[in-house]
């Protein structure tokens, strides 16, 4: 029995060990920098913090998710350092940061842009946003209505969850429903593919994810292109900010300034988005 | 000494089994009924739309169940002739030398990664799909069906064959002797015979093709609406879960929502596999 004993007291003391060296590490030090907040804006700072702790060895930086709600919230609270946010901070969200003595200030590090798709063969260039609107929500079915062939649309959207379709949501449906048939696809990869191979659908994907297998389309004019988005005439687009408590200092000003620099902004473009510099 | 530390720990290893069955039950239990809070379970069922994220939301997943049952029925419509099919080639036809390499390639198609599946029916199956039946698009519950066909086909292929193999042999012996020949043997007497295993073989080739997740995502089409006919796009339980539960604010009714839904298909099945055990011990 005694060896039993042994064994359940190296347990306790392992355990006891991994508790004591846990508290350790999540003590607050001044070389670890939190994000917390939306899940669009994740792989810019996730891939960033990678690269900025290879250049800093002795820097902690850790990222989350959650949604930009979320990421203020934590910012308010302080239990984060910088607050990741698809849309500006909202007047509520203001408000309960006077309560707490928190003075949010917005980085802009990156723009969400979308451009709408068509097959290569498809003799459409351009759509207004209302005509946009329209096929999505079910108004307009057929080709024939926007001068094409007759033939049905083939709506392609993406997941209720992606930050792609809250941009879309936003900009172009404005609060109506897309129509239920559509396809709902899990990736702008996966638009990118069931478009080019789909003669008649449309479907929308981020900026960096056109090439020549499909036809990007004109809205109201205006070619979706990094210049477009950056100059504010593409308006299917959003910007993606990283809020600090005060303007950014210390670590969290490097780690913002890094973002913003060309290898930064690199990274950006890399992930999918629209370098804003 | 040692001998009985570890037998007295086996037990307990045993245990941890019905603990994570027991655990998962659990959170989807609290995770998943405050659903009700929102919406009445009789409209969550039968509802027709799923509007997660609109402003208000509709959770009504009659389409997802539908979703889910056609892809499942028409992968067995599938998996169950070729399964049953290549059973009966290796237990009774095959050369030993071409049996022994038959089942092993059998069984490394049930190896294969489910994304790769996905994949090929993507870019492969699909685009001939929409071409053959003229439709506007490939990507339907149809297409995912074939492919969920050739996955579940190992499964219910080695289990069909294990049960053709332990037919008893005085019983072909007995049909041979009142003057039939192979075929009729096979038909008339192996596979009456083995109807039970086959029966489980099916039940659980659909219990791997209902849980399914990342082929039916990528190739189901993704529609929430409730299907009209074979080739037409649709939203099955897994995938719907899969592709919302990363941006479903957690707590909240989506959140919510999306548990219920994985309840409902954990109670599908649930059923399958006691079926499954109620027919085995038959």
């Amino acid at each position: 029995m005694s060896r039993m004993r042994n064994f359940s007291l190296f347990v306790t003391t392992l355990f006891l060990l991994t508790f004591v060296g846990n508290q350790g590490c999540t003590r607050k030090e001044p070389n670890t920098l939190t994000l917390t907040g939306s899940t669009t804006v994740l792989p810019i700072s996730q891939m960033a913090a990678e690269a900025f702790m290879e250049l800093h060895p002795k820097v902690n930086i850790s990222v989350q998710g959650g949604g930009s709600g979320v990421g203020i919230a934590a910012l308010i609270d302080q239990t984060a350092d910088i607050a990741n946010a698809s849309r500006p901070i909202n007047t509520k969200e203001i408000a309960r940061c006077r309560e707490k003595g928190i003075d949010p200030v917005g980085n802009l590090i990156a723009q969400d842009g979308i451009a709408i798709v068509v097959h290569t063969s498809n003799p459409i260039e351009e759509l207004s946003l209302e005509q946009l609107k329209a096929i999505y929500t079910g108004e307009i079915s057929k080709w024939s209505d926007l001068g094409g062939e007759v033939k049905p649309i083939v709506v392609v959207s993406r997941d209720v969850a992606s930050g792609t379709f809250e941009v879309f949501k936003e900009k172009v449906l404005k609060g109506s429903k897309t129509r239920e048939d559509a396809l709902m696809l899990a990736s702008n990869k996966a638009v990118a593919t069931t478009v080019s191979e789909t003669p008649y659908a449309i479907g929308y994907v981020g900026i960096a994810y056109l090439s020549s297998e499909v036809k990007a389309l004109k809205i109201d004019g205006v070619e979706p292109a990094n210049e477009t988005v950056t100059s504010g005439k593409y308006e299917v687009a959003r910007p993606l900010y990283m809020y600090t408590n005060g303007k950014p200092k210390g670590l969290a000003k490097e780690f913002i300034d890094f973002i913003m620099s060309r290898e930064g902004q690199k990274i950006v473009e890399e992930v999918g988005f629209v370098p804003v510099k | 000494m040692k001998k009985n530390l570890i037998e007295r720990l086996l037990p307990i290893i045993a245990s941890l089994t019905w603990a994570f069955l027991f655990g998962i039950m659990l959170i989807l239990f609290t995770e998943g009924t405050p659903v009700v809070r929102f919406v009445s379970p009789v409209r969550f069922i039968f509802g027709l739309h799923w509007y997660p994220v609109h402003d208000p939301p509709e959770f009504g997943i009659l389409p997802l169940i539908l979703g889910s049952l056609m892809v499942t029925g028409g992968a067995i419509l599938v998996a169950l002739p070729l399964g049953v099919g290549c059973a009966v080639y290796i237990a009774e036809l095959a050369h030993p030398r071409a049996r022994e390499i038959i089942k092993p390639l059998t069984e490394m198609l049930a190896g294969v990664p489910s994304i790769i599946y996905g994949f090929f029916g993507m870019v492969f199956l699909a685009p001939i799909i929409r071409r053959m039946f003229d439709l506007p698009t490939g990507l339907t519950g149809g297409t995912a069906a074939i492919i969920l066909g050739i996955m579940a086909l190992p499964t219910v292929a080695s289990i069909a064959e294990d049960s053709i193999s332990s037919v008893p042999r005085h019983l072909r012996e007995a049909s041979y002797a009142l003057g039939a020949n192979q075929w009729e043997t096979i038909t008339r007497t192996v596979i009456p015979a083995a109807r039970s295993g086959i029966l489980t073989a099916v039940i659980l080739g659909i219990g791997r093709a209902i849980g399914e997740t990342m082929t039916v995502l990528m190739v189901a089409g993704g529609s929430a609406v409730i299907p009209h006919q074979f080739f037409t796009p649709v939203r099955p339980m897994t995938s719907t879960i899969a592709a919302e539960m990363g941006e479903a604010p957690m707590g909240g009714m989506h959140y919510h929502a999306l548990f219920a839904i994985g309840l409902v298909l954990f109670f599908i099945t649930l059923s399958l596999s006691l079926v499954a055990e109620w027919v085995k011990e038959r």
